[in-house]
């Protein structure tokens, strides 16, 4: 065990070490704020508080256990998650009988293979499975069992969730393949980079928010995103992004913007994926995580982040 | 301290169909009772039996048909996994009383899992419920009637499909049936029926 932990970089533990102080000392003024008499909406606040401290205790636990036990078991927890988001997205999708195919391969062949691609380093394979071997084949299958019913909007939906949900969120364990020179042995970090702005920038967004939210930014796709939320809570997760450039092979000013960009994309993939929820008639993804709504609404900001990170990373840093 | 072949089985059914369980009109509780579902699939079973709190799942025991879960790893995971009661659908032997296998567990204390309709529906709603749930509830007055509707499983695994769709199944439970003296089999089984369907809507 401790060999083990002499191939992990001093700052995760650093890092892991603050969470858990943070996180304690969040548990610990949730408990105390407990015992105070409450009214209803007051208690009913507070539940929400203790669920998602919770929820994030799971969070950093799971990828404690991801980041001591090295790659495979990262991505396998990925996989997992892209498994239960895959998930929820089909059971809001319309399907018909002659989908049911193609929806099996999509779970046990596409999703498995996607992920065995990243492990086995097979970046051009892994960069065009989905969107062009997934996307070819997946509806002619479809197509073959002679159901033209509403087919283009089936093929469709199912491709937009497989890009979304596998695709999309599989570039953040991708991370863990890239050479960066001189970055040898710290990809880890990478993603602990990402996950962090990704999570600090949607709690800011939503203290900001309920602190000084007034003009909501779009009322029918999402009522709880305000501008000041979005500016605030951004601006805050930029900075504490920005601060972490000891973590990364980014200049402090590099890791701001990296941040900034970050921020921007996980605001734009929560507000999509709300719409897309919306227009199938349903308000969270689904039950899988306590007081989160579904897997999907806690990866939402991840999805639309993960691939531009990944990409900006892999362009300027790798040779 | 479950079985590891019940735990395993439990894992895949909730990674396959999630089986939340959502207690509408009911708690769950270590009282007697007949659970009794509409049925679209062959997960069915496994995903009430699954949504059920630990203590509670090895005094309940779902009906399986012996012709489709009596022989080889079906009939293992049938009877190792989840403890069902097989019945026999075909009549084979018309001397003795399909229900009998039934009445024995009802008599030992345990729960029942069962759907009335005899066989797997393809729509969400469920076909006419046949007698065995009138004539057990007569048998048995003391037995919990809970009604349950399952959604979703029908997109999972319907009949004929070979490979399960993952999709997110929750197990309603309903308020129990109350029980009217004299009540006729039709109107009882009409009653029933849309106690389920009932629980469709919420």
């Amino acid at each position: 065990m401790i060999e083990h932990l002499h191939g992990i970089p001093r700052e995760f533990l650093w890092l892991f070490g603050a969470l858990v102080v943070l996180l304690g000392l969040a548990s610990g003024i949730a408990a105390v704020l407990a015992r105070r008499p409450a009214d209803e909406r007051k208690a009913a606040s507070r539940r929400n508080l203790v669920e998602r401290i919770n929820a994030w205790w799971v969070m950093v636990g799971i990828l404690a256990v991801a980041f001591l036990m090295g790659p495979t078991v990262t991505l396998v927890l990925f996989a997992l998650a892209s498994f239960f988001a895959l998930r929820e997205f089909i059971t809001l999708t319309p399907s018909r009988p002659g989908d049911r195919l193609s929806l099996s391969l999509a779970f046990f062949m596409v999703l498995p293979l996607q992920f065995v691609l990243i492990g086995l380093g097979r970046y051009g394979l892994f960069a065009i499975f989905i969107p062009v071997w997934a996307f070819l084949l997946l509806p002619s299958i479809a197509a073959l069992r002679s159901d033209i019913e509403d087919f283009l909007s089936r093929s469709a939906k199912q491709q937009w969730g497989l890009m979304v949900t596998v695709y999309c969120l599989s570039h953040a364990p991708a991370l863990l393949m890239l050479e960066i020179p001189g970055q040898a042995g710290r990809n880890a970090l990478l993603l602990f980079y990402l996950l962090l702005v990704v999570q600090m920038s949607d709690v800011m967004q939503y203290v900001f928010g309920k602190l000084f939210g007034r003009t909501k930014i779009a009322p029918l796709v999402s009522p709880s995103k305000t501008v000041e939320g979005f500016i605030g809570g951004g601006l805050a997760a930029t900075a504490i992004g920005g601060a972490m450039w000891w973590i990364t092979p980014f200049t402090p000013l590099q890791s701001a913007g990296i941040s900034a960009v970050i921020v921007l994309m996980g605001f734009l993939g929560g507000l999509t994926l709300s719409a897309v929820k919306r227009s199938l008639g349903a308000k969270d993804w689904g039950v899988m995580i306590e007081g989160h709504g579904g897997m999907l609404d806690r990866t939402d900001s991840i999805c639309f982040a993960a691939p531009v990170f990944f990409h900006i990373v892999r362009f300027f840093y790798t040779t | 301290m479950m079985r590891p072949s019940s735990a395993l089985l439990v894992g895949v059914v909730k990674l396959l169909v999630g089986a939340y369980a959502r207690w509408i009109g009911t708690t769950p509780a270590p009282i007697q009772r007949i659970y009794f579902a509409n049925h679209t699939s062959h997960i069915d079973t496994l995903a009430i039996w699954s949504s059920l709190p630990r203590s509670l799942r090895p005094h309940t025991r779902p009906i399986a048909a012996r012709d489709y879960w009596g022989k080889g790893l079906k009939k293992y995971i049938a009877t190792r996994g989840f403890g069902a009661v097989l019945i026999d659908r075909a009549r084979e032997n018309t001397q003795v009383d399909p229900l009998d296998p039934l009445r024995a567990a009802l008599r030992e204390g345990d729960s029942l899992i069962i759907f009335p309709e005899g066989t797997r529906g393809a729509s969400a709603t469920p076909a006419k419920f046949r007698s065995g749930l009138f004539r057990l509830a007569g048998e048995f007055p003391t037995v919990e009637l809970v009604p349950v509707y399952l959604d979703n499983l029908h997109r999972s695994l319907p009949k004929g499909a070979l490979l399960p769709v993952p999709v997110v199944c929750t197990v309603r439970f309903g308020t129990p049936l109350t029980r009217v003296d004299g009540e006729e089999k039709d109107s009882f089984c009409d009653r029933a029926r849309a106690a389920v369907i009932s629980l469709s809507h919420t």
